[in-house]
């Protein structure tokens, strides 16, 4: 990347402008015309180096309360498969393949499930495990209801 | 959170967090073009985002990096902490720069967090400066393949 590349995807990091033309004032600030900031976002848009753009919620205040990480030991050769099955319920938010930390770590799929009730992660659950037919498989269900740090990590 | 406690979404609210985490136009007057699709005005819709964030509805209003794509760390990291040391090691985690997200969950594995640091390599040293200052082990758990992420949640 450019220094001025640089500049431009740290000062969007401060979060976008809230005035009528904000990418003339992101050009503004970084010293460049108002096209290379819009041509700059798509093609980072395209590269996935931005892989969203737009608002970002707080999911607690918006009443997801309820944040469960749901773990699981697959297979190895079976675990990319589930997940992909995995991954097609609108209510699993995030679904990853991870390593395995033995002894006391056996699970490799980890998934994230924001619900506004206790009650509706385990009905998911259920509804998974069995439509998956992964009902043998070790899991755990991890709960969290509070934050401490919750902020954008800075990268620029 | 007493401000958010006292301000109640409504439905104009909730049409914007739903359609505009789906994303945001890249032109000239992106609010005026995402305000038409609502049936808003621009300075309307550039108000009730304002309010949004302020009123802690909305962390971040703009982009989300791919750390891996930018040549960064990310790491998923979690530790077993006894309950009379969770607070401090809490306190101690915070004041990491590299540390974005650390929260409680209810397992052994209690004390969770998530790293990103500007150098891939740097992730591993993080994780022994913590081990070391805490005398705790530290489980690395990096992501090996991402198969969704839809964190698209209707207000």
């Amino acid at each position: 990347m450019t220094e001025l590349e640089k500049r431009i995807l740290c000062e969007l990091q401060k979060g976008l402008p809230l005035e009528t033309r904000p990418y003339l004032a992101i050009a503004e600030a970084v010293g460049c015309k108002e096209t290379d900031v819009l041509q700059f976002i798509e093609a980072k848009q395209t590269e996935n180096i931005i892989s969203r753009f737009g608002l970002i919620i707080m999911h607690r205040t918006l009443g997801y309360e309820h944040n469960a990480m749901v773990v699981w030991d697959i297979p190895d050769n079976l675990v990319d498969q589930i997940a992909g099955e995995m991954a097609n319920y609108d209510c699993v938010n995030l679904c990853y393949r991870r390593p395995r930390v033995p002894p006391d770590w056996p699970y490799n799929l980890f998934c994230m499930i924001h619900a506004k009730s206790r009650g509706f992660v385990y009905e998911t659950l259920k509804i998974i495990q069995s439509e998956l037919q992964i009902d043998s498989y070790q899991y755990a269900v991890l709960f969290s209801e509070k934050a401490y740090k919750q902020r954008g990590a800075k990268y620029v | 959170m007493s401000e958010t406690d006292s301000y109640q979404l409504d439905d104009i609210d909730k049409k914007i967090i739903n359609a505009l985490q789906k994303g945001f136009p890249i032109s000239a007057r992106p609010y005026l073009e995402a305000a038409t699709d609502l049936g808003l005005s621009e300075q309307e819709l550039i108000d009730r985002i304002q309010r949004l964030l302020k009123q802690k509805f909305l962390t971040r209003f703009g982009p989300m990096y791919d750390a891996a794509e930018l040549g960064g760390g990310l790491t998923l990291a979690a530790m077993s902490v006894p309950e009379n040391q969770f607070e401090s090691v809490s306190a101690y985690l915070n004041s990491i720069k590299q540390v974005a997200h650390n929260y409680e969950r209810e397992h052994r594995l209690n004390m969770w967090f998530v790293l990103a640091t500007e150098q891939q390599g740097d992730i591993e040293k993080v994780i022994h400066q913590i081990e070391n200052q805490t005398r705790l082990p530290v489980y690395n758990m990096p992501k090996e393949h991402s198969f969704f992420v839809n964190l698209y949640l209707p207000a």
